[in-house]
């Protein structure tokens, strides 16, 4: 171990790079496969690129879809590692301490994905220099949008450095300065809040869009995000503790649970409120709503679409908060991933598509997104979970040699 | 991006064979792929053999890198516009004359719109399709004209499919299109600061330095806005040529566009062109600033209203009744 005390950063680059590359038969299968859907990922974001979005579903009433409405959700996804930062560094829980890298991981994807997902549904992806303060021209503070671009990438530094800067000093033998690391950590917790709160700025800003614009909306986002995130890492955290060396208290899960539980259960209390409103005394602000929960004029493609969502989300979170299993992995991990799907339905297309229908104009289309659309998304999350497994696989290796050594030394 | 020319300019390069189809589509669609972020796809073309193409080139590795409309000089202008018009001529053989006129001094514009004249013969709407070079494929129109129930007045309850004589007995008819709002959403939206509102009135886009996020479209309560989800298309024949930078220059693919008052005629004082084509005299359209002005006295001396006044959007467009 003392002899890559000496190595320098580049070192321990090469480093992550080479454990990359080794590991199990059927995660290099894995990997292959992801590499497989991130081609034809390319294959279709190409075909869109020569024939413009109308190979998409969207149109002039539908002007965002399927890549904005996974943009949103995962916008979330990546705000919830804060809700393993805040204990394991502010707290020092020992049990979120060790899981707290993979957390950072998963909100490193996450935002890999956000970023990608906003790029793809440009019409103008080659002038997005235009964007770049200082060579294009950026609407800082009056556009929502630039505040958005900003806070994403702020927060996508933050949780790269700091976990990077951690890393590297454990790969050199070191304990990491935690006076140097705890601002920038203070400042992430701070951040994960503002970018969902931005992103929800985003659509709650637009009195065009009554759907949209209502102030319950960022509070909503981050229960629902509070919800849906931590339930992913609990499903990450079980295939890290079943496929790999690094084992996990049960304890873990428990916190985490009950992390889930109370954001479900705010993020259903805020659904009820917002339904009651629309439809106690339905306005002509509530023809979304009906057109999303009920159907308008024919057109009814989400009907189904949000009420699957509704049961799910009630099931998962009765699931959750009951515990029938006391913690038993077979009946936790299933209601996490119908949690996470739900809130994925109801946070993507049930929130943005509805938000555009019907037209400022009064007319009622559906939209249902096109193959480009889902391979493109398809590659996307092939490249976010890449970007995940890239991260967490060699972090994991070095947080595992450096627990190693600090016991070998107490010893 | 898609003219036949640079295509064969792409393919010669990749040394593809022309005689496989399938074959050759795909490894276009790849071969883009790996290009993607290159200067290539930067321009849309590699020069290729036939000559020509290199200073087709050269222009559009020049507009890629122009500014924003708003911070070019006039010999900048005048630069791009050469640059366009010298494009359209390679591109398609069109000899245009585009504009790059400011606004004119003491001018602001408003528009009044008879809702008890209009007859709904949509001339107005085929006016604008001419004028402003709107894609014929996706049957793209600034202008919608509703018919309306009696006793309604939001066109959102209205109907603007209809495909029928007109006028019909009991039904009168509203027009709608961009309203250019004193307090313009989409402009406070845009992050590129690719649209805004131009001293006489006009809310006018930066169609290259637009990235196509859509957040305007998202933005306008009034569906204002259009996007060039293909490329236009537009026959020859068809094309308007005298054009503004601001208006109706044929859009690139991938960008918002939208109603502009006809700021190409405007400005040469002339009438926007649905004004010019109404048969039943429904349209009014004037300088606000002079109180000789039709517009004026529309506003003046019959009743008038604004749609969705609640949003504080101050709309330069307003309903009147006779």
């Amino acid at each position: 171990m003392s002899t890559t005390s000496q190595k320098g950063f580049l070192s321990f680059l090469y480093d992550c790079f080479r454990w990359n590359m080794q590991g199990s038969l059927s995660f290099q299968i894995f990997r292959l496969l992801l590499f497989a859907a991130m081609a034809f990922g390319i294959y279709a974001y190409s075909y869109q690129a020569r024939s413009g979005l109308e190979v998409t579903g969207m149109s002039n009433i539908v002007s965002w879809g399927f890549y904005i409405s996974n943009f949103t959700f995962l916008v979330g996804v990546a705000a919830a590692a804060v809700m393993l930062i805040l204990p394991a560094y502010m707290f020092h829980d020992p049990d979120f301490h060790r899981v707290v890298i993979i957390g950072e991981g998963v909100a490193v994807g996450a935002l890999v994905m956000c970023l990608s997902f906003i790029t793809v549904d440009l019409g103008g992806p080659l002038q997005a220099w235009h964007l770049i303060p200082g060579i294009g021209q950026f609407n800082f503070p009056t556009s929502i949008l630039a505040w958005d671009v900003l806070v994403l990438n702020g927060y996508l530094l933050l949780n790269a450095l700091v976990p990077m800067y951690i890393l590297y000093c454990h790969y050199k033998g070191q304990k990491a300065d935690e006076r140097k690391y705890r601002p920038f950590v203070f400042l992430s917790i701070f951040w994960a809040f503002s970018i969902h709160m931005v992103t929800a700025f985003l659509y709650q800003g637009l009195p065009a869009r009554p759907f949209w614009n209502n102030p319950l909306m960022g509070p909503r986002f981050l229960a629902s995000a509070f919800a849906a995130g931590p339930s992913l890492i609990i499903l990450v955290l079980a295939v890290v503790h079943n496929f790999t060396n690094y084992k996990l208290d049960k304890k873990v899960f428990h916190k985490l649970r009950l992390i889930i539980v109370i954001s479900a259960i705010i993020n259903l209390i805020m659904l009820f409120s917002e339904i009651f409103k629309e439809f106690y005394f339905p306005t002509h602000h509530s023809i979304a709503a009906t057109y999303l929960f009920f159907g308008l004029e024919g057109h009814d493609a989400l009907v189904p679409w949000i009420w699957t969502s509704i049961s799910g989300n009630i099931i998962a979170t009765l699931i959750l908060a009951f515990n029938p299993g006391d913690n038993n992995p077979k009946v936790l991990l299933p209601a996490c991933f119908l949690l996470f799907i739900a809130i994925w339905m109801e946070k993507g297309i049930g929130l943005i598509v509805p938000g555009l229908i019907p037209s400022p104009m009064g007319e009622v289309v559906d939209y249902l997104p096109t193959w480009v659309e889902l391979g493109v998304t398809l590659g996307i999350f092939a490249l976010g979970i890449t970007v995940v497994t890239w991260l967490i696989h060699p972090a994991l290796i070095l947080e595992e040699r450096y627990e190693k050594m600090r016991a070998s030394k107490m010893d | 991006m898609n003219s036949p020319k640079k295509k064969e300019g792409q393919m010669k390069k990749k040394d593809m064979p022309d005689t496989q189809c399938s074959r050759r589509s795909f490894l276009k669609t790849t071969s883009i792929a790996a290009a993607a972020g290159s200067a290539s796809l930067v321009t849309g073309c590699i020069p290729g053999k036939n000559s020509g193409s290199s200073e087709e080139f050269k222009l559009k590795w020049e507009e890629y890198f122009k500014e924003h409309y708003r911070l070019m000089t006039q010999e900048e202008k005048d630069a791009t516009i050469s640059r366009l018009v010298r494009l359209a001529k390679l591109q398609r053989g069109l000899d245009l004359q585009m504009s790059s006129r400011p606004a004119r001094e003491q001018v602001l514009y408003g528009y009044a719109f008879n809702i008890s004249r209009c007859e709904g013969y949509m001339d107005c709407v085929k006016a604008c399709v001419k004028e402003n070079n709107l894609d014929r494929k996706s049957k793209t129109q600034y202008i919608r004209i509703f018919e309306m129930e009696p006793g309604q007045l939001d066109p959102s309850t209205g109907d603007a499919k209809y495909f029928h004589e007109v006028p019909v007995d009991n039904k009168f008819y509203m027009g709608v299109q961009c309203f250019q709002c004193e307090n313009a959403p989409c402009v406070k939206a845009c992050p590129t600061k690719a649209t805004w509102r131009e001293p006489d009135g006009i809310v006018v886009v930066d169609y290259d330095w637009c990235i196509g996020c859509r957040y305007c479209m998202a933005a306008c309560p009034y569906w204002g806005r259009r996007f060039n989800w293909g490329k236009p298309e537009i026959p020859d024949e068809e094309v308007t040529t005298k054009q503004h930078y601001l208006g109706n220059r044929i859009r690139p693919m991938g960008k918002v566009e939208k109603c502009t008052f006809c700021v190409q005629r405007t400005r040469e004082g002339k009438l926007p062109a649905c004004a010019e084509a109404c048969p039943t005299g429904s349209r009014v359209f004037g300088n606000l600033l002079d109180p000789d002005s039709e517009i004026r006295y529309v506003l003046k001396h019959k009743k008038v209203f604004r749609m969705k006044e609640e949003l504080g959007t101050d709309p330069k467009f307003w309903y009147f009744i006779d």
